[in-house]
Formats: C-alpha cells, sequence, structure tokens
C-alpha cells in the first residue's frame, strides 16, 4: 500500500475542481482530496506550494519513431521527453519503418511502451498498408489489438475512395479515422506557406487552399458516410469555418491543433523570434529550417483564428505533432531539410504565452490537453476522478526558463523555440502514482 | 630638385613624372611647372593610385581606390617617381610594380620630398629634398597647398600618434 | 546556441564610428535587401577602378594574392562562373572551380560537408550557385566561410543587379529617377527579385509585368503585401510605355513543367521585346537581358543585337563588377579579422584606452 500526499497545490481538474487542495494517491489511484489540516500517514509527501497539480496531459499526435527510425527517437527516449514535458500517455503515429498496419505491429509498440515505463504508448495503425494509399489496412484487427485510431499522418489518405471506406470501416471498430488533410496536388512540392514570406524567400509555398479542399472532402465524405473523422493538426481560418459548420451539422467530426500553431507564424522561418525592424522587414534572413513543419507555419490571421476557436471549444484538442529529426535532417538547405518541430518539451511553456496574453485561462489550456482529448478518442485518463489512475502533473507557472535543446530528453534537438525564454515548466510527472519525472533529477 | 631631374637624365627627352597618389601629385605637378619654366619644354605629368599594389589588404588596412592618369604609354621612357615622404619603402615597391604593369619603362627613378629613414626593402631615392631623421614611432607628414592649405612638414611624437584605419573619403 | 542573427547575415551591427568603410563589417553578399545605398555606390565607384584595370596590357593587380576563391557552382553556368574566375584572377587569388557534377558531391556529400572540407582546405571566400534558395545563408551561418551567392534558386543574385545597375549608369549616365522594366518570368527569377531591390535602393522605379502564370502568387492576388519594391502591370504594350530601360528575362524553359505556360507563341505575341514595343519606350531607352537570350521569344533578334541593347557590355562590366565585389569584401572581411585579433589580444580590464578609429 502505497500512500502519497500532494500537499498545498492549486488542483486543477478540468470541470470539476480548481482549488487549492491536498490530493491524496493510493496505489497509483487517486483516492481523494483532504484540508491541509488533516493529519494523516503517509508514505511520501511532496510541498506543490504555489505550484498547479492537474491531470497528466495526454497527447494525441506523436511520432516515436521506431521502428525503423531509431536515430531520430526511441520510444524509451520518446517517453522520457513526454514525461519531462507533463505528457503521462501519447498516441504514437503509425509512420514508422515498417508502418504499423497488423495487430503485431501494434502490440510491438505497446510493448516498448510498457518496457519503458514512463508515458503510457497508445499506438494508432495505418489507414493504408505501408501507407501507400492502395490497399486499406485491417483496422478492425488493429483496434481489437489496441490501436486508438487511424492515420497515414506524414501524408494525406489522398483517394476519396480509399478515405470513404475507412470512414466506414470506422463505424464497425469505433476508432477516429484522422486525416493529414493536404491535397499535394495542390501543395505542389511547397515548403512553407504561400504567402508574401515564401516569395521574399524564393521558396515554394503550399497554399491554404491544400488544406482547406481536402478538409471539405473529408467532412462531406463523414457526412455521407456517417463515420468518425478526426482532422490532425489544422492551421487555418479556412479549416476552422469547415469545422464550425461540420459541428452545427451535428457531424461526427473533431479536430486538433498544434502548440507551435497557436504561438508562431511564417515569420519564423525568415528569422528566429519571427523579429521585423523598423520597417516591418525581416531584421536579418535566416531561413531556418527549424521552423519547417507540416501544415506550414501560417499568418498571424490563421494563428488568431485558431487560438479563438480553442477559447470557443471548437477545437477538441492540442496535439504536440513531435516529430523528432537528427540534426543532419536540418542542418541544410530549406528545400532539403526534414518537416518538423521536437515539441513535447516545450508545449506547456508554448501554450503558457497564450496564457499570459490573456487570449486562454490557464483551466481551458489544461483542458485541452487532458480531458478533452481523452473524450476525442475514448481514453480513460485525463482527471483527477476518484478512482482514476494517478496520472498527474505538478507544474510550476510562474517559472521562467531558457529552452535549451541540446539537453532535451528527446532525440529530436530541432525546434525554433531554441534559446527563447518561456514562462510555465514541468515540476513533476506521476504515472501510475510513480515518479516518472522530477525537474532537476536525473 | 627639378634641375637635378634634368641634369641627371640629360634633357627632359622621354622623361615622364609619375605623382603617387595622394600628395605625391600635387609635387608632381610642381616640378612639372618647374620644369616648363626652365627648359621651356612640357614634360608629361600623371598621377598614380597604387592602392591594389599595397600589401597590407590583408593586414586589414582598407582604403578607397582613386583614378590613376597616365597621359603617355610608359613604355620606354625615363619614369621618375614623385612622393612626399619616403618611409620603409612598400610604397614604392608597389609603385614600381604598378608601373610595370602598365609597360615597360626604360628607367625608373624616385623623387621624394622628404626622407625619413628606417628602410625596410632595399630602395633608395634618387632625389631627396632633405633627410628628416625620426624615430620609428614617430609620424611624419607632409602637407601641400594645393589639398591642405599651406606647406609643411609635421612630425609627431608617439603620444599623439593615433594609428587610424578609417575611411577619408575622397568627393 | 545559435550565432546571433545579424552575425549570419550581411553585416555585423556596430556603433557608428566617425568614418567608416561603407562595407565595414560585411562578411557576406548573399542578397542586396540588406545593402545601404552608399555599400551599392561603393561598388560601382570601385568596378570603376577594375575597369580601368581590365583596361591595360595586363589586366591584373596582386591585392588579393594569398587568399583562395573557390567557385562551387551546382548549377550549369558558364559566363558567370568564368566572370568570377576571371574576377578573382584578375586580382591574383588562387581560384578552384568545382562543378556538381563529377565531384563527390554526386556521391551524395551534403552541401555544408563539401563546404567544411572546402574551408578546412584553406578556401576564404565562396562563391555559390546552388538550386535551393537559401542555400548560401546556411553556408554562412554553419561555417566561417565568407560566402558570394552567385545565385541560389529563385531568390537572388546580387552580383547580376551590380552589373546590371552599373550597366545602367555607365550608358544612360544615373539611375535616380529612372523607370526600369522588367518583363517576363518574375516567379522564377532571382534576377529580377535583386535588381528590384539594388534599382529601388539606389533611386530608380521599377515594374515587374508579365503573364500570371509567371509571376510570384503574391503579386497576383496580394499586391500589397508584395515584399519587394516593384509595382506590378500585367499589360506590356501599357507598362512599356515611355520606360527608361527595358529587361526581358529568360523564359525558363527549363522549369517549364507544361502547366504554367501554355504556349511559348502567345507569351511571345503578349510579352516579347520587339522593335514596335521598343518604340514605344523613352528616346534613349536601353535593353538588358541577364542571358542567355531566346531570340524570338522573349526578345527578337534584332532588338536584342541592335544599337540599343547593351547585353554585351553587361557581360564586360560583369567581370569588373566582380572584380569589386571580391576585393570590398575581402577588405571588410581582413579588417574585421585583425580587429577581433586585436581586441582578443587587449588584457581583459582596460579602460579609457586610445581605440583606432574603429570599433569592432
Amino acid at each position: 500500500m502505497t500512500r502519497i500526499r500532494i500537499r498545498n497545490g492549486r488542483v486543477i481538474d478540468p470541470t470539476r475542481r480548481d482549488e487549492v487542495i491536498d490530493l491524496v494517491i493510493v496505489d497509483g489511484r487517486v483516492d481523494g482530496f483532504i484540508a491541509a489540516s488533516e493529519t494523516g500517514e503517509f508514505d511520501r509527501e511532496i510541498d506543490a506550494r504555489g505550484f498547479v497539480v492537474a491531470p497528466g496531459f495526454v497527447d494525441l499526435h506523436t511520432h516515436l519513431r521506431e521502428p525503423g527510425f531509431e536515430d531520430k527517437e526511441t520510444v524509451a527516449t520518446g517517453v522520457m521527453a513526454a514525461v519531462a514535458g507533463g505528457f503521462t500517455t501519447v498516441c504514437a503515429m503509425p509512420n514508422t519503418n515498417p508502418t504499423l498496419d497488423t495487430a503485431g505491429d501494434i502490440e510491438f509498440v505497446l510493448a516498448a511502451g510498457r518496457k519503458a515505463g514512463k508515458a503510457r504508448v497508445i499506438p494508432l495503425g495505418t489507414v493504408t498498408r505501408g501507407e501507400a494509399g492502395k490497399e486499406l489496412s485491417d483496422t478492425a484487427e488493429m483496434a481489437a489489438a489496441g490501436a486508438v485510431a487511424f492515420s497515414d499522418d506524414g501524408k494525406p489518405v489522398y483517394d476519396a475512395r480509399m478515405m470513404r471506406y475507412a470512414l466506414s470501416e470506422s463505424l464497425r471498430h469505433g476508432k477516429p479515422v484522422v486525416n493529414h488533410c493536404e491535397d499535394p496536388a495542390i501543395a505542389d512540392g511547397g515548403v512553407m506557406n504561400e504567402g508574401p514570406v515564401s516569395d521574399l524567400l524564393g521558396l515554394k509555398g503550399m497554399s491554404r487552399a491544400a488544406e482547406d479542399v481536402m478538409v471539405a472532402r473529408d467532412i462531406e465524405l463523414a457526412r455521407h458516410t456517417g463515420g468518425r473523422l478526426h482532422l490532425a493538426h489544422i492551421s487555418t481560418e479556412g479549416s476552422i469555418r469547415l469545422l464550425r459548420r461540420a459541428k452545427r451539422d451535428g457531424l461526427a467530426v473533431t479536430a486538433e491543433v498544434t502548440p507551435h500553431h497557436l504561438t508562431l507564424t511564417e515569420d519564423w522561418v525568415v528569422a528566429p523570434g519571427g523579429q521585423k525592424n523598423g520597417e516591418g522587414r525581416p531584421a536579418a534572413v535566416q531561413y531556418d529550417t527549424r521552423a519547417k513543419v507540416n501544415p506550414p507555419l501560417r499568418r498571424e490571421e490563421d494563428r488568431q483564428a485558431l487560438i479563438a476557436a480553442v477559447a470557443e471549444g471548437l477545437i477538441d484538442a492540442i496535439a504536440t505533432d513531435h516529430a523528432p529529426h537528427r540534426s543532419i535532417d536540418k542542418d541544410c538547405t530549406f528545400d532539403e531539410a526534414a518537416f518538423g518541430i521536437s515539441g513535447l518539451e516545450t508545449t506547456l511553456g508554448s501554450l503558457m504565452k497564450l496564457v499570459e496574453a490573456g487570449q486562454l485561462t490557464l483551466p481551458d489550456v489544461i483542458r485541452r490537453i487532458t480531458l478533452d482529448p481523452c473524450r476525442t478518442f475514448g481514453l480513460p485518463f485525463g482527471s483527477l476522478a476518484v478512482g482514476a489512475p494517478a496520472d498527474i502533473v505538478i507544474m510550476d507557472p510562474e517559472a521562467s526558463w531558457t529552452v535549451d535543446a541540446s539537453s532535451f530528453h528527446s532525440k529530436g534537438k530541432n525546434t525554433p523555440l531554441d534559446g527563447h525564454t518561456l514562462r510555465g515548466q514541468v515540476v513533476m510527472t506521476l504515472v501510475d502514482g510513480r515518479v516518472a519525472y522530477e525537474r532537476g533529477g536525473a | 630638385m627639378a634641375h637635378e631631374i634634368v641634369e641627371q637624365n640629360g634633357g627632359v627627352d622621354s622623361l615622364i613624372l609619375l605623382g603617387l597618389r595622394t600628395r605625391g601629385v600635387p609635387l608632381a605637378h610642381r616640378i612639372e611647372r618647374a620644369i616648363a619654366a626652365f627648359e621651356q619644354a612640357d614634360v608629361p605629368c600623371g598621377e598614380l593610385d597604387i592602392t591594389l599594389y599595397r600589401d597590407d589588404l590583408l593586414a586589414g588596412q582598407v582604403r578607397p581606390l582613386q583614378e590613376s592618369f597616365l597621359p603617355t604609354d610608359v613604355t620606354d621612357m625615363k619614369v621618375v617617381l614623385v612622393d612626399d615622404v619616403l618611409f620603409t619603402g612598400r610604397t614604392i615597391r608597389a609603385a614600381l610594380d604598378a608601373v610595370m604593369d602598365y609597360g615597360r619603362p626604360r628607367s625608373i627613378e624616385l623623387a621624394v620630398l622628404v626622407d625619413r629613414g628606417h628602410r625596410e626593402l632595399p630602395l633608395r631615392a634618387n632625389y631627396v629634398g632633405k633627410n628628416v631623421p625620426s624615430s620609428r614611432d614617430e609620424s611624419v607628414s607632409v602637407r601641400v597647398t594645393e589639398i591642405d592649405g599651406n606647406d609643411e612638414v609635421v612630425i609627431m611624437r608617439s603620444a599623439e600618434v593615433r594609428e587610424s584605419r578609417t575611411w577619408r573619403s575622397v568627393s | 546556441m545559435l550565432k546571433t542573427s545579424a552575425a549570419v547575415n550581411g553585416h555585423v551591427t556596430t556603433p557608428s564610428a566617425v568614418e567608416r568603410h561603407p562595407w565595414t563589417g560585411r562578411r557576406h553578399v548573399l542578397d542586396l535587401d540588406d545593402f545601404s545605398r552608399d555599400e551599392i555606390e561603393e561598388v560601382l565607384r570601385t568596378a570603376d577602378r577594375m575597369k580601368d584595370v581590365l583596361a591595360r596590357p595586363i589586366r591584373r593587380v596582386p591585392s588579393l594574392r594569398g587568399r583562395t576563391i573557390v567557385n562551387l557552382f551546382y548549377e550549369a553556368s558558364t559566363r558567370t562562373r568564368v566572370s568570377f574566375e576571371l574576377a578573382a584572377k584578375n586580382l591574383g587569388a588562387d581560384v578552384v572551380n568545382i562543378a556538381a557534377s563529377g565531384s563527390s558531391v554526386e556521391k551524395g556529400e551534403t552541401l555544408l560537408d563539401t563546404a567544411r572540407t572546402l574551408r578546412g582546405l584553406g578556401a576564404d571566400i565562396m562563391v555559390l550557385r546552388h538550386p535551393d534558395s537559401g542555400a548560401p545563408y546556411t553556408v554562412a551561418r554553419h561555417t566561417d566561410l565568407s560566402v558570394v551567392n552567385a545565385g541560389d534558386g529563385l531568390h537572388a543574385h546580387p552580383t547580376q543587379a551590380l552589373l546590371d545597375a552599373y550597366t545602367i549608369r555607365e550608358r544612360i549616365g544615373r539611375i535616380e529617377g529612372l523607370r526600369v522594366l522588367i518583363v517576363g518570368d518574375i516567379l522564377h527569377s532571382r534576377v529580377a527579385r535583386s535588381n528590384a531591390w539594388c534599382l529601388a535602393r539606389l533611386g530608380a522605379d521599377v515594374t515587374f509585368c508579365g503573364p500570371p502564370a509567371l509571376l510570384p502568387p503574391t503579386s497576383v492576388s496580394d499586391h500589397d503585401r508584395a515584399p519587394w519594391p516593384a509595382r506590378v502591370d500585367l499589360h506590356l504594350d501599357h507598362a512599356v510605355e515611355g520606360v527608361d530601360v527595358i529587361m526581358p528575362l529568360r523564359v525558363q524553359l527549363e522549369r517549364q513543367d507544361g502547366s504554367r505556360l501554355a504556349s511559348l507563341r502567345s507569351y511571345a505575341r503578349d510579352y516579347g521585346i520587339n522593335r514596335a514595343r521598343l518604340a514605344r519606350a523613352a528616346s534613349h531607352a536601353i535593353v538588358m537581358h541577364p542571358g542567355p537570350m531566346n531570340e524570338g521569344v522573349e526578345i527578337d533578334a534584332d532588338v536584342a543585337h541592335g544599337d540599343r541593347s547593351v547585353v554585351q557590355q553587361q557581360v564586360t562590366n560583369g567581370v569588373a563588377v566582380r572584380m569589386a565585389v571580391l576585393y570590398l569584401l575581402t577588405a571588410a572581411v581582413r579588417a574585421a579579422a585583425v580587429t577581433d585579433a586585436e581586441e582578443a589580444q587587449k588584457p581583459a580590464a582596460k579602460s579609457g584606452n586610445a581605440t583606432n578609429g574603429r570599433k569592432a
């Protein structure tokens, strides 16, 4: 019987509780809440004075790279990065090598997660075999093996017929089909958002239309099939407009947004920090490959629309799309560089910027990375209800810290936030009541 | 000095004066006018900028480039270089390289207003206005009316010397 | 930690000193958008002196003796590469030419690997032409080579713009107030972009003209936000009235994927520079072209070789202008290096000491 008491923290349990109170964990489960004055016998007491105590964060969209790309990340390093960022559950994307097409593949990743013993790892399976877009994978079999959803992420499900079949199948297993909405014929090999910045830099742009067109298509397919659709990492005003309409029509459509699309814009490609000089021109041109991501960082209008949609509750989850790469994948020309940002360890700090700016409240932010993602994918986590597993994050919302990518737990050091100062830091992360991460610890 | 030059060269035939930028130029023209006065003959007088031949670009010395003007081809001529101060000799070496790239003179001589010693190369002036012994860390500069407003030779001691690598814009 | 952004780009920002060489602090020539008017003027002035050198029987000076300049060209180019090679040799530098095919680049050596290797072998300046926009910035950021951009993707070709400006001024006598018209595949033209920056900085009025398919997306649909100081006109017959300089661009046959420009014939009809259109320009108007020309497409043969064409002068001036660029860049880099070395040698605490006229 292990009894743990977390004292004096501000406990934020989305929709249920927001107060300074002590939380009691017994044998890895949330046992109850008691006043600071109550006494009791505990094996460990953790002082959370001045800190926030919340359910461990849940990420619907992470790339753990294993099997096949272990020099970019492994399940073991990925889950270390996760708990360092406050995440107790991560959903792993199947664009590995080989891709996760079968029950056996799903079991492999589940086992790797158990072995690593940090954050929970729940894999997604592919929609089409090898993500080649030609044949459907056996999604029902993978669902039975424990896959939480299905996606060809990295790529869109390009063939409308495949997408239609996949959505129909979702009626059978109940898991969402998650699409990376990008029409390649419109994106046409672009490497950043199409607009004045891509023109300035002489880079091929990916029009917002590439996303909007496929979002519209998938929503209509969901309408016709009745299937369960989840839109990965939406990034445009257009997608929001379409999503709002779909929800109003009562369709089974959900959507996620990344922290970087909420906090960064295409100007970050030109120069770190997106600095401009007095004339509104970039201070110095850099072609920062760390800001190369898909979907690309967009305009300020898109960013503000995404923030408003999150505040309004239109967006179902904030998901990191953590995409670690080796330095050789990024230390090259912009055209050659890989797409992706290593984001697990900067998520809280980034989102706190929106809280500081008064655009979102802290409970709102917490909700979008705990309760809401779990509801979206049907996961039994993301809350501090009595009896729930003790997946808990203790965070210091005031702590100011400078991002040092070289000291990330993730193998991926690719973040445009390197060297930037953020406020809001994870102090401790518990999974099933065990301390998986401690600030300043090993 | 003008007389000496004419005498040493046995007349003005094939003679050409080349003033080295910047202050060698007005001095060369003064010699040109003096020769014209007493010889009643015009000696061609040109202006040579040797910045591109200096050996100190890689040591961080940046100077503006100025135009060179050679009134005739130097091939087979008796060139007399004219400069204000002869010091280490590196300027003169650069000037010799420059003149050689313009043609093949019959001979090259050097006339300077001031020789302050401290040669670093085995070069000497053929015609010297005045020998001004100096110590290494002093600076010796010539001022000419055409550029500076008056004629004088200025010697500054080490404490006053500001080694300057600033740009003097020539408008 | 990254180098600060200021140090990567052409300039290191320094506090103002009393008198300073316009190129002080400059380590690279990547694009003209960060050149001050003084810096551009300095190139033009210096190019005049270099032209004097090229007029002599011995077209050589020893200024850059001991420096090694590497021309690393990932794209085919005769005129630019030879122009840079001659410029470097005329300054007495040692030159190494590397064409992307037939080198270890083909074996999969990355751009940065190659750059680092060359630096290790003693290269001081790298002249780089690469099909990816931003490639010279990547080399500048990750190595301590000085980089001269000889054309990166669609983005910039600074020395071409400088020699174009030099040629315009040589032929017409000024740039301030001139109206310059650039016609054609603006979308794929780094020459157009660099010219827009350079000429606008020198006080000219620049217009881009071409069919929508060949204009950058922002210039077509979102013109207020277009990043260049240039107007846009879709109609050549309107745009050509009274202009002082016409610069048709090569219609990039090698970039056409068939889906952008439906027919060269209709292009030539609507956007080709012919005698009739030339007649509507100013009486002293000149015609320029970065080369190589598609005669009969963007420019008629008789215009290309006529008396208003300055294409040959552009080529000749290219060597002088590139000599000026290499000379000025070397001077600036060496001056900075010497200053840095002196600063490094000074004892830690020294105040109120007599300083040089320049600050690192």
